[in-house]
């Protein structure tokens, strides 16, 4: 009920907005800033479609108040992709196959993205940890697992 | 979401008032991982919520000779990489990295998740098992809580409306000591434990066992200590023997529900499997 204004910057644009208390990030994202590549799938913080990154560390905004984002950087899906294309992370779920119907890759490239980041030299096993919690109901993970250690080689 | 006010104190002073103004329907944030989905379901319905986000003190990790301190707002994640933590005790490190996903362990916190007082979360297993100590704080007091004197029933806290959780308290462990946590996983690894079993011994030199701790998650309504399987360690060789007799006297201690996870008997059995599977790792 209360309002609220806040500052964050989104993939690196500086951003203010007055939102309401009850306001979830995932609908001030898609709702008011059009930025609709993060999905709202389970609404409890399981699937992982919603996975943004905030200063870097993944999270789900489904599960974040907008006030609590105040000051800090978001990355979302739309953020990955450089001014010349695809990021070599998105070109490796194109060339291995990383996904089929599509609606949990934005989850699943925004938590790679993350791990990279934050460990480029992961092993296997940290990869499939990381990315535990990112449904996939169609590829089986073997080609997501492919295009993360596909993005990993330098 | 039910719409709701929020409020953002500056100082731990202006929060205790806050809570102390308002007993009934003011709820406080910390990650949020767990009351942002039970206001969702609408399950909690607060009429202000306190978010404790800048109350960066709350976030601190200390280690030294009084053992190990950790801030209410410090989150899985960060704890999970702590160094202070993992040489306070690898298995409380590893606590931490064994809960749910990388998600959720960015974003929540120790204080929210001992609040919540799930007893099938992993936390409050190990820090039972290390004699952690809960300290509270209300706008007319301050408060030491034995963890295991925080937890009352399922979602169930001794905490008054009135007080805030600042930090626990780890003292340092026995000579020697070794710590291990075991977590349960028959379905799916970001699952709650079936059961999970904390365990911390130590011996003298002649191998006889002089400190016990057990401690059980998801084995009744509040993540228990197994203190008649500890006394029974005391003074023996931590052998077959011992060991088989500590894990059946831990399975009688519990008292679990049948749910999704299994039946009371099949979970009473488990924590009888898990408390010896432990206790054969650090013997």
């Amino acid at each position: 009920m209360s309002e609220h204004r806040i500052r964050f910057t989104l993939n690196g644009a500086p951003i203010e907005r007055v939102v309401l208390a009850e306001r979830l990030l995932v609908d001030l994202l898609r709702e008011d800033l059009g930025k609709t590549g993060t999905k709202d799938g389970c609404s409890v913080g399981v699937c992982g479609l919603c996975t943004v990154q905030v200063d870097g560390a993944p999270m789900s905004a489904c599960l974040l108040l907008a006030t609590q984002i105040d000051g800090a950087a978001i990355t979302t899906v739309e953020g990955l992709a450089g001014a010349d294309g695809p990021s070599a992370l998105q070109d490796a779920f194109i060339a291995e196959g990383g996904f089929q119907c599509g609606i949990c890759t934005s989850g699943q490239l925004v938590a790679a993205a993350a791990l990279l980041r934050a460990s480029p030299d992961a092993t296997a096993a940290e990869v499939t940890d990381w990315m535990m919690g990112n449904l996939c109901r169609c590829t089986g993970y073997y080609g997501i697992a492919r295009a993360i250690a596909a993005a990993r080689r330098p | 979401m039910r719409p709701f006010d929020y409020v953002e104190p500056e100082t731990l002073d202006e929060a205790l008032a806050l809570l102390a103004e308002d007993q009934d329907d003011t709820l406080v944030l910390a990650g949020g991982t767990s009351l942002v989905v039970l206001m969702k379901q609408d399950l909690l319905r607060p009429v202000r919520v306190v978010g404790l986000r800048k109350l960066a003190q709350l976030r601190a990790v200390a280690s030294g000779d009084k053992g190990l301190m950790i801030g209410a707002l410090a989150t899985h994640g960060m704890l999970a990489r702590a160094s202070d933590v993992r040489g306070f005790a690898p298995a409380l490190a590893e606590t931490f990295a064994a809960v749910a996903t990388v998600r959720i362990r960015e974003q929540a916190t120790v204080g929210g998740n001992l609040v919540h007082a799930d007893p099938s979360q992993d936390p409050p297993v190990t820090l039972l098992a290390l004699d952690a100590t809960a300290v509270a704080m209300s706008k007319a007091r301050a408060r030491r809580i034995p963890l295991a004197e925080l937890f009352v029933d399922v979602f169930e806290t001794s905490l008054e409306p009135d007080e805030l959780l600042l930090r626990v308290e780890l003292p340092p462990l026995p000579q020697g000591a070794r710590v291990t946590y075991k977590k349960f996983l028959p379905n799916t690894v970001d699952d709650y434990a079936t059961v999970s079993v904390a365990a911390v011994v130590a011996t003298d030199a002649d191998g006889r066992c002089t400190h016990a701790r057990i401690a059980l998650g998801g084995a009744g309504p509040v993540p228990l200590r197994a203190r008649e399987a500890e006394r029974s360690l005391i003074g023996r060789r931590l052998d077959d023997r011992s060991i088989s007799e500590a894990a059946a006297l831990a399975a009688a201690a519990t008292d679990p529900i049948a749910d999704l996870r299994g039946s009371a008997a099949y979970k009473r059995a488990m924590s009888g499997v898990w408390t010896g599977r432990a206790l054969r790792e650090i013997a």
